[in-house]
C-alpha cells in the first residue's frame, strides 16, 4: 500500500547519493577546488589535467563511491538485525563482527609490528598504519578484519548452539564482543606500538579506501541487497511471532540462517575497508521508518541507500569541518547517531506519555 | 453428541490427537490426551488457568515438539505434510505475539497468504480478495493504509484476526481470540466463527470468556493436562464437568434459551477471613 511513498523515497536517496558523490568529488582538502575545471577544459595545459585526473580519479571517486558502498552495508545490515532481533534497538555489530574485526586487525598490527622488529626494518611500528597506503598492508589488514568478523561471528553461533533462539543469540553475541575487546585490549597492551594505528581503525575511516575495496563492497553489497531481498517476506512473517511464522509453513532455520549470513558478511566487509564506523547502522532504519512505515523488503532498501547517504554526508562533512585537517568518520557519525537516537527517544517517551 | 459425531464418510475427522504428551520445562504440560475434533464444527478448549489448554492447541498446530502420541489433520499425520501444504490447511491465530508495528493492516493481513504464494511471487487477484474478504469481515477494512503500531489492541487483535482468515484454510486453530475485543465486538467474532462454521469450516478455539464457550457445538474441558470431558455444551455432563475442574465456584444455567455462567459466591461462613 505504502509502496509508493516507498518508491519515492528511494528515488529521493538515490538522487541525494547522486549529488553527494559529485559534491565529494570536487571538495577537497581546501574546499572547494577547480580539479574539476582542467579536467574538462581543453585548453588546460598536460600535467594540470594529469593531476586533476589523478586526485579525482584515484583517490576522491573512490572514496567517495567507497563510502557510501559501506554505509549501504551497514545500513542493510541495521534493517537486517532489527528484523530478526524483532528489537528496534539491534545493531549490525551485535553478533560479535565488529570485536572479531578489532581483534584481527590489533592481531595483524601487533605480528607486523614484531616482524618488523625482527627484520630491523628501520622505524618499525611507527611505519605501519591502518591506512598505509602499501597494498600488501591494507589487503593484510582487510583480509585479518574480515576473517576475525567472520570468526567472531561463527563463535557467537556455536555459542548459541544455533540460530533457532534468538535471545541466546544475542546474548552470545554480548558475551562474545566483550571477551574478543577484552582479549584485543591485551594484544595492545603487549604492543603498544601499534596502539595508534589500532586507535585509527577504532575510529573508523573512509580516508583510504580504493579501486579494489570499492568494488569488493559493491559486489558484497549486490550479493547481499539480493539475498535480503529474498528473505524478506520471511522477516513479514517473522514479525508475527515466532509459532505464526511456523505456522504459516515459514522455515525458520533456513531464514534465520540466511539473515545471519547476510548480516555477517555485510558488517565484516565494510568494517574491513572503513574501521568501526558507529550508529549508522542503527540510525539508518530508525530514519527511514520515521519517513515511511512499510515492509520488509522495502525497509531494507532504503536503509541501505539512508546508510549511504548519511555515510557519504558524514564523510564530506569530517573532511570539511576542520580542513585541511580532517576528522575520523566514525567519530562524526558517533556523535550524530548518538545525538539522534537520544532525540529520537525523547520524542517517542513524550508520543507515549500523550497517549 | 460424541466427538464421533461429524465424522466423514471417509472415517476422517479435521483433527485427531492420540496420546498426545508435551513437556515444557522437564514438566508434562499436556499428557494422555486423545481427542477427535470433527469437520465443519467449533469446538471449544475450556479450562483453569494453567490446565494446558494453550500447549494442546499448539501441539495439535504442530508448532510444538510432541514428548510423546501423535496428532493427525484431515486424517494423515501431520508431519507427513509439507510445510507449505499444511500450513495451507491448518491456520492459526496465537495469543499475545505482537506485531510488526510498522506495516499497514493491509501488508500484515497479506502475510495470511504466505502459504499459498510462490517464492517471490507478487500477491494475485485471488491473495488480493481473500485479503479484502478477511479484512472486511473483522471491520478492519477502512484503516487498511495504517500502520499496525497506530492502533488499539482491540483493533490490533482484530487485523491478526483478519490475517488468520486470509488463510481461507479449513481448519482454523484460535488462541484467545477475544482479548481485548469489547463486547460488541466478541459477539461479532462469534458470528464470524458461525459463518465459518457453516460453510463446512473446523473452528477450534481456547476461550476464557465460558459463555461464548457455551455457545460452541462442543466443549473440551481440560484440567492439569488430562481431558475431564469432552461432550455438546448443551449437556449436563458438560456443565457439571465444567462446575467442577472450576472449583464449584460457578454454576450453569439457563437464561432466555442461552446457556450463560454466573459466578458462585462462597457463602459466608465458609468464605476464608481476610488477614
Amino acid at each position: 500500500m505504502n509502496a509508493r511513498h516507498a518508491q519515492a523515497w528511494l528515488l529521493a536517496l538515490a538522487l541525494a547519493a547522486l549529488g553527494l558523490v559529485a559534491l565529494g568529488v570536487s571538495v577537497g582538502s581546501t574546499g572547494w577546488e577547480g580539479w574539476i575545471g582542467p579536467l574538462f577544459d581543453p585548453g588546460a595545459d598536460e600535467a594540470a589535467a594529469a593531476l586533476a585526473r589523478q586526485i579525482v580519479f584515484d583517490i576522491r571517486l573512490p572514496r567517495t563511491v567507497g563510502a557510501w558502498t559501506a554505509g549501504a552495508l551497514l545500513g542493510l545490515a541495521g534493517a537486517v538485525a532489527q528484523g530478526l532481533f524483532r528489537n528496534p534497538l539491534a545493531d549490525p555489530f551485535l553478533l560479535g563482527s565488529a570485536a572479531g574485526a578489532s581483534l584481527g586487525v590489533a592481531l595483524a598490527l601487533a605480528g607486523w609490528g614484531g616482524a618488523a622488529g625482527m627484520v630491523g626494518a628501520g622505524a618499525s611500528g611507527a611505519a605501519i598504519s591502518v591506512w598505509s597506503g602499501s597494498v600488501w598492508v591494507r589487503l593484510g589488514l582487510t583480509g585479518a578484519a574480515f576473517v576475525g568478523a567472520v570468526l567472531a561471528v561463527g563463535l557467537t553461533l556455536a555459542l548459541a548452539r544455533g540460530v533457532q533462539h534468538t535471545l541466546r543469540l544475542l546474548l552470545a553475541g554480548v558475551v562474545v564482543g566483550v571477551v574478543l575487546g577484552a582479549v584485543t585490549q591485551l594484544v595492545l597492551l603487549f604492543s603498544p606500538e601499534s596502539l595508534q594505528a589500532m586507535q585509527a581503525f577504532l575510529l573508523g575511516s573512509t580516508g583510504f579506501v580504493g579501486w579494489a575495496a570499492v568494488a569488493l563492497m559493491a559486489a558484497v553489497w549486490g550479493l547481499c541487497v539480493l539475498a535480503a531481498g529474498a528473505l524478506a517476506r520471511g522477516l513479514d512473517g517473522l514479525s508475527l511471532g515466532e509459532a505464526t511464522a511456523r505456522s504459516l509453513g515459514l522455515p525458520l532455520g533456513a531464514l534465520r540462517m540466511g539473515l545471519v549470513a547476510v548480516l555477517a558478511l555485510a558488517t565484516g566487509t565494510a568494517v574491513a575497508q572503513t574501521g568501526l564506523i558507529a550508529f549508522v547502522g542503527l540510525a539508518a532504519p530508525h530514519l527511514v521508518r520515521a519517513l515511511v512505515r512499510t515492509t520488509h523488503g522495502w525497509l531494507m532498501a532504503l536503509a541501505s541507500a539512508m546508510g549511504g547517504v548519511l555515510l557519504l554526508a558524514a564523510d564530506i562533512l569530517a573532511r570539511g569541518l576542520i580542513a585541511p585537517q580532517e576528522l575520523p568518520v566514525g567519530v562524526l557519525t558517533a556523535v550524530l547517531g548518538g545525538g539522534y537516537l537520544l532525540w529520537l527517544m525523547h520524542r517517542r517517551s513524550r508520543q507515549e506519555g500523550v497517549r | 453428541m460424541k466427538s464421533d459425531a461429524g465424522v466423514r464418510a471417509d472415517g476422517t475427522a479435521a483433527l485427531q490427537a492420540h496420546d498426545l504428551r508435551v513437556c515444557l520445562g522437564g514438566r508434562a504440560v499436556v499428557q494422555g490426551v486423545s481427542l477427535t475434533l470433527p469437520r465443519g464444527r467449533w469446538t471449544c478448549i475450556v479450562g483453569p488457568n494453567g490446565a494446558g489448554k494453550s500447549t494442546l492447541l499448539k501441539a495439535m498446530a504442530g508448532l510444538l515438539p510432541l514428548d510423546g502420541g501423535r496428532v493427525e489433520l484431515l486424517g494423515r499425520p501431520l508431519a507427513s505434510w509439507s510445510r507449505r501444504e499444511r500450513a495451507r490447511t491448518l491456520a492459526w491465530l496465537g495469543q499475545n505475539e505482537g506485531g510488526p508495528a510498522d506495516m499497514t493492516v493491509w501488508d500484515v493481513a497479506m502475510l495470511g497468504r504466505l502459504p499459498h504464494q510462490p517464492w517471490l511471487a507478487a500477491p494475485s487477484a485471488a491473495d488480493r480478495a481473500a485479503v479484502e474478504r478477511a479484512l472486511r469481515a473483522t471491520g478492519a477494512w477502512d484503516w487498511r493504509a495504517r500502520a499496525l503500531g497506530e492502533l488499539s489492541g482491540g483493533e490490533r487483535q482484530r487485523v491478526l484476526l483478519a490475517r488468520a482468515l486470509a488463510v481461507e484454510a479449513p481448519v482454523t486453530l484460535m488462541d484467545e481470540p477475544l482479548a481485548s475485543l469489547d463486547p460488541p465486538h466478541q459477539a461479532d467474532w462469534l458470528a464470524l466463527v458461525r459463518a465459518l462454521v457453516r460453510v463446512g469450516r473446523t473452528v477450534v478455539s481456547v476461550l476464557h470468556e465460558l459463555p461464548f464457550a457455551l455457545q460452541a457445538d462442543a466443549l473440551v474441558v481440560l484440567a492439569q493436562g488430562r481431558i475431564v470431558h469432552h461432550g455438546a455444551c448443551h449437556d449436563p455432563a458438560t456443565h457439571r464437568a465444567l462446575e467442577s475442574v472450576f472449583d464449584h465456584r460457578l454454576t450453569v444455567c439457563a437464561v432466555q434459551g442461552q446457556w450463560v455462567v454466573l459466578p458462585c459466591m462462597t457463602p459466608p461462613d465458609e468464605a476464608p477471613l481476610p488477614s
